[in-house]
């Protein structure tokens, strides 16, 4: 497996976001930058969001709370409850944005697979609606194409004419 | 570059089928006409030529003047929005991980020099 630094985004249900994404560490190390708050401070966020607070009780039933400033220096709070632990595998979590710009707790599974000191980190987002699915794909073009096209990046360089 | 939702839908709508992903994948090597088109398909050529209407509506394939050979060919413009379109959003999720990676190759970096200063490595 030689394709670190690829992210797949892939919608395998209409109520699913699918995230992969190959990292050159150990699994250990990716779980603890996906928990630890002096880690996270330090890269989590979407393209122009930054963490400003994070408050962890990494135990089951405990609670995580972030606040991200966006790129116009808005603060969005959003939290959830821990519901599986298992260093180095696997972690899940509920997440609730104080905005509700979608409805509902989404649940969010990560799993960690490591081989030859790489990290295949598979996050899968699943959203209380296909409605709040769709508004979170749309966020990036501020748009709502919401198939899912497995693959098509590749295909699409494929076929792309130089 | 923000191409009309519509366009993308009909964009992606058209690459769904694999029929018409091999034929854009063939007339991304050169011009050809239906026939050359239909040859390396089980498919008759009305079949190929309903796929090339679908292709033609979504703007991704044009067809020559020519009456005799109204050759096809691919029209790129389509295919560079919808991987636009795309890159955008992997860069929007991506930007993160890629912070993620400079963090672990620090951390491992760390990790390495703390095992220089105590050698016997792990407790």
């Amino acid at each position: 497996m030689n394709n670190t630094g690829t992210l797949m985004v892939t919608t395998p249900t209409d109520r699913e976001i699918v995230l992969t994404r190959v990292f050159d560490a150990p699994r250990r190390m990716v779980f603890d930058a996906l928990t630890k708050p002096e880690l996270l401070m330090r890269w989590f966020g979407a393209r122009g969001w930054n963490l400003v607070v994070c408050e962890v009780d990494l135990r089951v039933g405990g609670t995580w709370r972030f606040v991200s400033r966006g790129p116009d220096g808005t603060d969005l709070g959003h939290g959830g409850v821990y519901r599986v632990i298992l260093p180095p595998d696997r972690l899940v979590y509920t997440e609730l944005f104080d905005d509700q710009s979608y409805p509902g707790e989404s649940l969010i599974s990560h799993e960690f697979v490591e081989q030859d000191g790489r990290t295949t980190l598979t996050s899968t987002l699943l959203y209380a609606s296909r409605e709040g699915r769709d508004i979170v794909l749309s966020y990036p073009m501020k748009r709502g194409v919401a198939e899912g096209y497995d693959r098509l990046t590749e295909m699409l360089a494929e076929i792309q004419p130089r | 570059m923000s191409p009309g939702p519509d366009l993308l839908d009909g964009t992606f709508a058209a690459l769904a089928d694999p029929t018409r992903r091999a034929i854009l994948a063939r007339l991304a090597s050169g011009e050809a006409t239906v026939t050359e088109l239909a040859a390396p398909f089980a498919m008759s050529q009305p079949a190929i030529s309903k796929h090339l209407k679908v292709l033609e509506r979504a703007g991704l394939v044009s067809r020559g003047r020519d009456a005799q050979r109204r050759p096809c060919r691919l029209e790129a413009r389509p295919l560079r929005a919808a991987t636009d379109w795309l890159e955008n959003y992997r860069s929007y999720w991506g930007e993160g991980y890629r912070r993620l990676d400079t963090l672990l190759d620090e951390l491992k970096a760390e990790e390495e020099s703390a095992g220089d200063r105590r050698p016997g490595g792990h407790s």
